[in-house]
């Protein structure tokens, strides 16, 4: 296992993981066009987050243009150029799975009260 | 061991002798996941070699060193080491050669994962898991019938035989019986990464076998790019 963790440990990245299922959050993605390299935004609602190491992945529900888009990414991809915590959210579960049969004021998250 | 002689002194070694330390992933340089399989190569240290002259082709015999007790291992294979002068082992292995190939290299010396590169494809040959007495439907992936709808025939084989003609069952047919345990080799791997100070080997893709079960790798047998390699190596 020890052996296993050194070979992950260059694609590990520190600092990751500052958030939590109910957190808004704002991914910044790397997209590649052909020769060029930008970075897409994907702001949302942290809905689930799975753990393991380098092969931990968290999932984000938007509502766009009134479909709910979810995108799953591994925490430690490169593609993920960088993860903004925009709002602390207060939540129950662990998983927000609720989320998806609810529409508009339904589907609100308080504020978290406490700062983390 | 010292990298540079030992570019010089071996051109080619077939293969050897390992563990399987596990799975993970690993991402690309492109970004995308790669599943790849950890393993432990070597160090093999050679204990024989074959001639055209003295047993009709060529080859060498390998064991891995793994500080195995020496009460471990049965009288005559003991003797043989001592006979050699090398730690006594027990896992052994005999690799072939090209004519003419094995000259550089003698008995008593030992080969790490460094006779691999990155990017060179491999063979890993283990025994898979057992799986004990298994129905058709794991085993052979028949497909079965339905759960419910009051269907009596769940996870049966069906009809092994026809009618009046052949009447009988013909050889081969796939049956019930134990799966897995078997020696099995996962063809054509690609090698992604090499960490030399653990001695691992990291391969796309799964492996035969449990964790910590042994494992031989060698340089593929199968596939346009081994060729190439080998010949360019």
């Amino acid at each position: 296992m020890e052996r296993i963790r050194a070979i992950e440990a260059r694609d590990f990245k520190e600092g990751r993981d500052d958030f939590s299922p109910g957190d808004t959050v704002r991914v910044h993605v790397r997209v590649v066009e052909g020769e060029k390299e930008r970075i897409q935004i994907f702001q949302g609602v942290v809905i689930a987050r799975r753990r393991g190491h380098t092969r931990a992945t968290f999932t984000v529900r938007k509502v766009s243009a009134g479909v709910g888009v979810e995108r799953i990414f591994p925490l430690h991809a490169p593609v993920v150029h960088k993860i903004e915590v925009v709002r602390r959210g207060r939540v129950r579960r662990a998983k927000l799975y609720y989320l998806r049969e609810r529409r508009g004021r339904a589907a609100r998250i308080p504020e978290a009260r406490t700062n983390r | 061991m010292n990298e540079t002689t030992q570019d010089k002194k071996v051109p080619v070694i077939e293969g050897l002798i390992g563990k399987k330390v596990g799975m993970t992933q690993l991402f690309s340089d492109e970004g995308h996941v790669v599943p790849v399989t950890v393993l432990e190569a070597g160090p093999c240290v050679v204990m024989q070699k074959k001639t055209v002259d003295s047993d009709g082709y060529e080859a060498i015999k390998m064991a891995l060193v793994e500080g195995t007790l020496p009460k471990r291992v049965s009288k005559p294979v003991a003797g043989e080491f001592k006979r050699r002068e090398i730690a006594p082992e027990k896992r052994i292995r005999e690799f072939r050669f090209a004519q003419g190939e094995g000259e550089a290299v003698k008995v008593g010396s030992e080969f790490g994962v460094n006779v691999f590169k990155v990017d060179e494809r491999v063979d890993v040959i283990g025994v898979s898991k057992g799986l004990g007495f298994q129905g058709v439907v794991k085993r052979y992936n028949f497909r079965g019938g339905p759960a419910s709808h009051g269907s009596m025939f769940h996870r049966r084989p069906g009809s092994i035989g026809a009618s009046a003609a052949p009447s009988r069952v013909f050889k081969g047919m796939r049956a019930p019986g134990r799966m897995g345990g078997k020696r099995i080799t996962a063809r054509n791997l690609r090698v992604v990464r090499i960490d030399e100070s653990r001695r691992l080997l990291i391969v796309k893709g799964a492996v035969p076998g449990a964790m910590g079960s042994y494992v031989v790798i060698r340089k593929s047998h199968f596939g346009s790019v081994s060729a190439k390699n080998r010949s360019g190596a």
